[in-house]
């Protein structure tokens, strides 16, 4: 057994047993650190394939902040956990089932062809997945990068506006309303006698 | 390694994920989190196909699948924060007032 393959097995090895975790833990916290752990292992097992920029994007973007995120929630909501597992072991059989049989389909059809029996011939000594992906991405694959920050906006506003709750009594200013004013309803001109000074 | 382990490792993950989701039906957290796993295994083939194929399309697009799947995951957890503010409950179950 190599270096290469030892590492790649404890890395598949750890993340396969924290997506099980993910999926079989009665403690919602428990399971969003277990993904973070799956994470890290996905991310140990790209660096060996050698795209050392998505690694890293990996686990600062999705562990840094996406799962972050989904603690934030989880630790907000008062979760009733007895409830939640109704059902567990009565789906178990046939979700095993299930899953085993895609495994089983999916593994066959990749064994035999799609070149599925290469090696990994690495990389010259200069090769920099960083200037590999900003090659691509800033020229071919300049127009999906802009609709992806306008998906990243549009993500923006869509959360904000689900969740922002406005205190009533707070004053604040309308410029749509401020604009379109019209003059009758600042202005209003009375006819008044003028008075005598007597 | 092979590029064949990569792909297993892939398809193994995914029926995790499936499973996930056939187990949790109840729980709207732990089903977002089974997506992110069903995530991570497309981007593992992504990755190793790529890489073994020597086409850096494959990473370019694992790079926006992280970018939707971040938004994803940020509108469905406001979507879950704003349904647990009105029904107190993540239970799916309980998320019946469209029923007929």
């Amino acid at each position: 057994m190599t270096f290469d393959q030892i590492v790649f097995y404890f890395f598949a090895g750890v993340l396969v047993f924290a997506a099980t975790m993910v999926i079989t833990i009665r403690n919602p916290v428990k399971a969003a650190l277990f993904l973070v752990l799956a994470f890290f292992s996905a991310a140990g097992l790209w660096m060996l394939l050698e795209a050392e920029f998505l690694a890293i994007v990996l686990v600062l973007v999705y562990v840094g902040a996406v799962m972050v995120l989904f603690l934030f929630v989880v630790m907000m909501l008062d979760i009733n956990l007895a409830r939640l597992r109704e059902g567990f072991g009565e789906y178990l059989p046939i979700g095993g089932l299930v899953a085993v049989l895609m495994v089983i389909e999916m593994a066959l059809i990749l064994s035999d062809g799609f070149g599925a029996g290469r090696v990994l011939v690495p990389h010259p000594t200069d090769y920099s997945n960083t200037r590999e992906l900003g090659r691509m991405l800033y020229t071919v694959y300049a127009y999906p990068f802009e609709i992806a920050a306008a998906i990243l906006l549009a993500a923006i506003v869509a959360a904000i506006t689900l969740t922002l709750r406005r205190r009533p009594e707070t004053k604040y200013q309308n410029p749509a309303l401020q604009v379109r004013v019209q003059r009758s309803e600042r202005v209003r001109l009375v006819k008044m006698k003028s008075e005598k000074k007597n | 390694m092979p590029l064949s382990s990569y792909l297993i490792l892939g398809a193994i993950l995914f029926a995790l994920s499936v499973v996930g989701i056939f187990l949790n039906r109840k729980n709207v957290v732990i089903l977002l989190m089974a997506i992110e796993l069903n995530l991570l295994a497309v981007n593992m083939n992504f990755v190793a196909f790529s890489r073994f194929l020597g086409d850096s399309a494959g990473q370019v697009f694992v790079f926006f699948i992280l970018t939707v799947a971040a938004a994803e995951a940020a509108i469905g957890l406001a979507i879950l924060i704003t349904v647990f503010r009105n029904r107190r409950t993540i239970n799916v179950d309980d998320l019946d007032t469209l029923k007929g």
